[in-house]
């Protein structure tokens, strides 16, 4: 692809750079028709460099810029409120949607954006238009534009929202990569140009077909995926120069949008195929006669194992080796949640307004204060006038402040020992007790997370969610037996509870365990030590004044398992038979106490 | 059994009461276009929705949409029979929620109402003098980041503050009366919202009590609902004014899979050229919904169907008469779609799980989907 002459067998390697750099091209070429680009990349001179790039290819045009804590008067658009002053008549003003008709929507800290900001900007981008409804003004503007998202996560699970980046074809991760390894362009705003006039390159359904099967062996269940890699492998050709897609258009797309979503190695071609051709009866009554090849058959191998090769061979190394270590499969991992996981002190739900003043702090909800003048102006008009003043008159008496109701969530966080033999039986007690909790959850606006500790760790198998699927996916491949680092799990326990509380939740604590600890806080075995570290993480525990509770799963209960949850402050509870329904009461009573 | 008959008849009565009053209204409504349309059998009616007046694309059309037939089957019920209380979709990206929903606002014949109503008013039997004219009917997007004061409507703020006059400027339950309410995300909908939502959808009433201004108008909508579940669960009161429910799953065999992408591919570079390729097929449904909708009332509610019905709800222990109901309309809005004179057995157990699903109490330790259950519930009563 980098030399249009390239035969058309072999798809040239490319560095992470230069796939960068073909980014950049298609994107300015025709960036809105694909969505956009998901850039993860650190603040510095890599992301500079390619933003750099990426603005001298679209000849300099600016860009709007969304911050990621924008709020809906802003994004949206809203009432005007120095013009509707000025003018004495609402005006609408427009928000940064619909400004960035036409041009770029760069989304800074795309991983902190809050998914109901991204369900916002996904509606615009579906639509072709945002629809504003707020304030007293109805209107539908028709925008248009490509998306940015620059991704600044670090850990795994900080990422943009699925919603927006599902909807954004290309995927670039620049993490890894050094400013030494920036190559020089190969594109430029001419060469777009002349391409420009081909972006609508012919695809024949062969090469569809191919791109559809290629998404399906890499694990990839959005068809809005394979969609994204027809339209990209159009505009790769029409930058290669062609009006028609030719192989390694379809590969480079691959390459481009379906590998970095890979969530499976592709199997054995042969087990593909069998898989893949399951006979399945056509579902389409109403098909007229036009579009009767549509269900083509399937294309000769090597197209599909030159696009598929393509695809692997793009497989960020990072990506590839975990799936490898997942045995070619991994679970697909709920994106999204760091975005609301950083928003600090929410405002709580506007419950209304009262009069009032403006000090303290307090915010004006100024449609109800306009709303609180306006009977007033025509009276307050004629008294001005002959002041000599004009335009609406508010007056102190009109202002109206806005209240909002803040609720204190709770978030329960279940910390399950796994290990021993028991292991099998108190997992099931607690799976059932988090089903239970969580059904009744979302009436109370709480959360429910689940650490699991067992060998020499504990894992969070389940962030803080609301979300029934995502507790029903991380419950049922949670593993059993080994032994008990109860020290470790106390301390992951109190630092996710840190983390709840300072996205302004309360964090409740149940721990499941019988209190034999076996492996200290280094790792190493030895029950004395491991029972020391154990008491000291949990006197930790009680001084960050968490909500604790700690159910005695042993079936005689154990000093040890007391004594744990004395020094974390906590309640006690033996249930040596407990069944999920059980657990599920008692921390509800306990829980509603300690509130 | 004697009890299960009792229940039955209970059901049955509430059905024929509602064949005499409510449907009497919506009948009306319905019936001109239809008459108006039988004149000339060969041609749709022209309609105000089919292309977007800012030149904006027409929407994807509801025939071309490939495979999710209980999505589209459900979305058509919803729109034989609103009484029926609307669709909830819910599923995994990308599936073609919303674009199934604009699709449906695309191939609904148009409605009659009075001329300068803001509530889109039917025309009143028997009064004179009233001018009426032909709508579309109204399909109106909530979208999210809407403020209470567009969703139940407020003062007027440019008559108050041009004139100090005390108008009222009614909000998207009034543009709504009479059509469907349609919520993208509703997961994501903000609780005030929701709450305004549940209680007019369950009075039908839009109350307004605010800035001094006292008002009340009908807001009957068909509520429409879209999301996905990794977002976050619905709230259960809200889940319920929905009377049927859909789950949509990508699909996974790769024929229809390259003809998801193809058909949109095309769309996407032709719009005007893909929509006039599928205007007959989509003028086909069109034809069947009004044809489903004069039938409707025609359909006899058998005690057999009730009885069935009843069982059924039983056996599963759904709470209240309302999933009951919405069954027993679902499964005669189906006869009268599939052309059918009464109905039959098939009808309930296709329209069962989609009307059933959302209503089962939850049993967190069964690890069987309710779709599942109902599924397994339908074989029991049934039989094979």
């Amino acid at each position: 692809m980098t030399a249009p002459g390239a035969s058309a067998t072999e798809v040239p390697a490319l560095t992470p750079w230069r796939i960068a750099d073909i980014a950049a091209a298609l994107l300015a070429l025709d960036g809105a028709s694909i969505g956009g680009v998901s850039l993860r990349a650190p603040a510095g001179p890599v992301r500079e460099a390619w933003l750099a790039h990426f603005s001298a290819l679209r000849g300099g045009a600016p860009c709007s810029r969304m911050p990621a804590g924008i709020g809906d008067a802003r994004l949206l658009g809203g009432l005007d409120l120095t013009a509707t002053l000025a003018m004495g008549r609402p005006v609408a003003e427009r928000g940064l949607l619909a400004e960035a008709d036409g041009g770029v929507l760069i989304v800074a800290m795309a991983e902190r954006v809050e998914a109901a900001t991204a369900a916002k900007l996904c509606a615009a981008m579906d639509a072709g238009a945002v629809t504003v409804e707020r304030d007293g003004i109805a209107l539908t503007v028709p925008t248009r534009f490509a998306v940015v998202a620059l991704d600044e996560g670090i850990a795994a699970d900080e990422r943009p929202a699925a919603a927006l980046t599902d909807r954004l074809a290309l995927r670039l991760d620049l993490t890894a990569l050094s400013h030494r390894e920036i190559e020089p362009p190969v594109f430029d705003a001419e060469s777009l140009a002349a391409a420009r006039g081909r972006i609508a390159a012919t695809i024949d359904d062969e090469t569809i077909a191919c791109l559809c099967t290629a998404a399906l062996a890499l694990g990839i269940g959005s068809t809005r995926t394979a969609l994204q890699a027809v339209k990209v492998a159009r505009l790769v050709a029409a930058l290669a120069g062609r009006e028609a897609v030719a192989p390694e258009d379809a590969a480079l797309a691959a390459a481009l949008v379906l590998a970095p979503r890979a969530t499976q190695l592709p199997a054995r071609s042969e087990e593909a195929e069998a898989q893949e051709s399951e006979p399945e009866p056509d579902s389409q009554p109403q098909s007229p006669p036009s579009e009767s090849d549509e269900q083509a058959a399937a294309p000769p191998r090597d197209l599909d194992e030159m696009v598929l090769d393509a695809a692997k061979a793009a497989i960020p190394a990072g990506l590839l080796a975990q799936l490898l270590a997942a045995g070619g499969r991994t679970r697909a991992r709920a994106a999204g949640r760091a975005g609301q996981l950083q928003k600090a002190a929410r405002r709580g739900r506007v419950v209304g307004s009262k009069a009032g003043d403006l000090r303290g702090g307090a915010r004006l909800d100024v449609v109800e204060t306009l709303r609180s003048a306006a009977p007033w102006q025509r009276l307050r008009r004629s008294e001005a006038a002959m002041a000599g003043r004009n335009g609406l008159i508010v007056r102190r008496e009109d202002f109206r402040i806005a209240r909002y109701k803040q609720r204190s969530e709770t978030a329960t966080l279940f910390v399950v020992d796994a290990s021993g033999s028991s292991a099998l039986q108190r997992l099931a007690e607690a799976k059932g007790a988090v089903r239970l909790l969580l059904a009744e959850c979302y009436v109370r606006r709480d959360e429910v997370a689940l650490i699991a500790f067992r060998k020499a760790q504990a894992e969070i198998v389940l962030p803080p969610t609301r979300s029934l699927v995502a507790a029903e996916r991380a419950l049922a491949g949670l593993p059993g037996g080994g032994a008990t680092p109860l020290a470790t799990a106390i301390e992951a326990a109190c630092a996710l509870a840190d983390a709840i509380r300072r996205k302004g939740r309360t964090p409740a604590l149940v721990f499941m365990t019988d209190g034999r600890a076996n492996i200290d806080r280094a790792g190493r075995q030895g029950r004395a030590q491991a029972q020391t570290d154990a008491l000291a993480a949990a006197r930790g525990l009680r001084g960050e004044g968490f909500n604790a509770i700690l159910i005695d799963t042993s079936p005689q209960p154990q000093p040890q398992a007391a004594d744990i949850a004395a020094a974390m402050g906590g309640l006690y509870l033996p249930l040596p038979q407990a069944d999920a329904a059980g657990v599920g009461r008692a921390v509800g009573l306990a829980l509603a106490a300690g509130r | 059994m004697d009890g299960l008959l009792d229940h039955a008849d209970v059901v049955g009565q509430r059905l024929r009461r509602e064949g005499e009053a409510e449907y009497g209204e919506t009948g009306s409504a319905v019936a001109m276009p239809a008459a108006a349309i039988a004149k000339r059998p060969l041609r749709a009616p022209k309609r105000a929705t089919a292309l977007p007046a800012d030149g904006r694309a027409p929407p994807f059309p509801f025939s071309a949409i490939v495979a999710q037939e209980e999505m589209k089957r459900a979305l058509l019920l919803a729109a034989i029979d609103p009484t029926i209380g609307g669709v909830l979709i819910f599923g995994d990206r990308g599936t073609g929620k919303s674009t199934a929903v604009r699709a449906l606002a695309a191939l609904l014949p148009p409605m009659r109402a009075v001329v300068g109503d803001p509530y889109n008013g039917a025309p009143q039997a028997g009064a004179r003098g009233q001018k009426t004219h032909l709508v579309p009917v109204p399909v109106v997007d909530l979208p999210l980041g809407a403020t209470e004061d567009r969703v139940v409507g407020a003062l007027d703020l440019e008559k108050a503050l041009a004139s100090g006059e005390k108008a009222f400027q009614p909000g998207l339950l009034a543009r709504a009366n009479r059509g469907f309410l349609y919520i993208d995300e509703a997961n994501l909908l903000e609780d005030h919202l929701v709450d305004v939502l549940l209680d007019v959808a369950a009075s039908g009433e839009n109350v307004v009590e605010r800035e001094g201004l006292s008002i009340r108008h009908p807001a009957r909508f068909v509520l429409v609902g879209s999301g996905n579940p990794e977002e976050g669960e619905l709230r259960p009161q809200l889940l319920d004014r929905f009377g049927l429910s859909v789950e949509v799953a990508t699909p996974a065999d790769l024929p229809t899979r390259i003809a998801v992408v193809k058909r949109r591919d095309a769309y996407d570079r032709d719009p005007r050229g893909f929509c006039a390729q599928w205007q007959a097929a989509d003028q086909a449904i069109g034809r069947r919904l009004i044809a489903g909708r004069k039938r409707l009332a025609q359909i006899e509610t058998s005690d057999a169907a009730l009885t069935r019905v009843a069982e059924l709800c039983l056996h599963l222990g759904t709470d209240g008469l309302r999933g009951e109901l919405t069954l027993m309309r679902a499964a005669r809005a189906l006869a009268a779609l599939e052309g059918a004179q009464e109905i039959l057995d098939s009808h309930i157990r296709t329209v069962a799980p989609m009307a059933l699903r959302h209503r089962l109490r939850r049993n967190p330790l069964d690890e069987a989907g309710s779709t599942v259950r109902v599924e397994r519930a339908l074989a029991e009563v049934f039989g094979p």
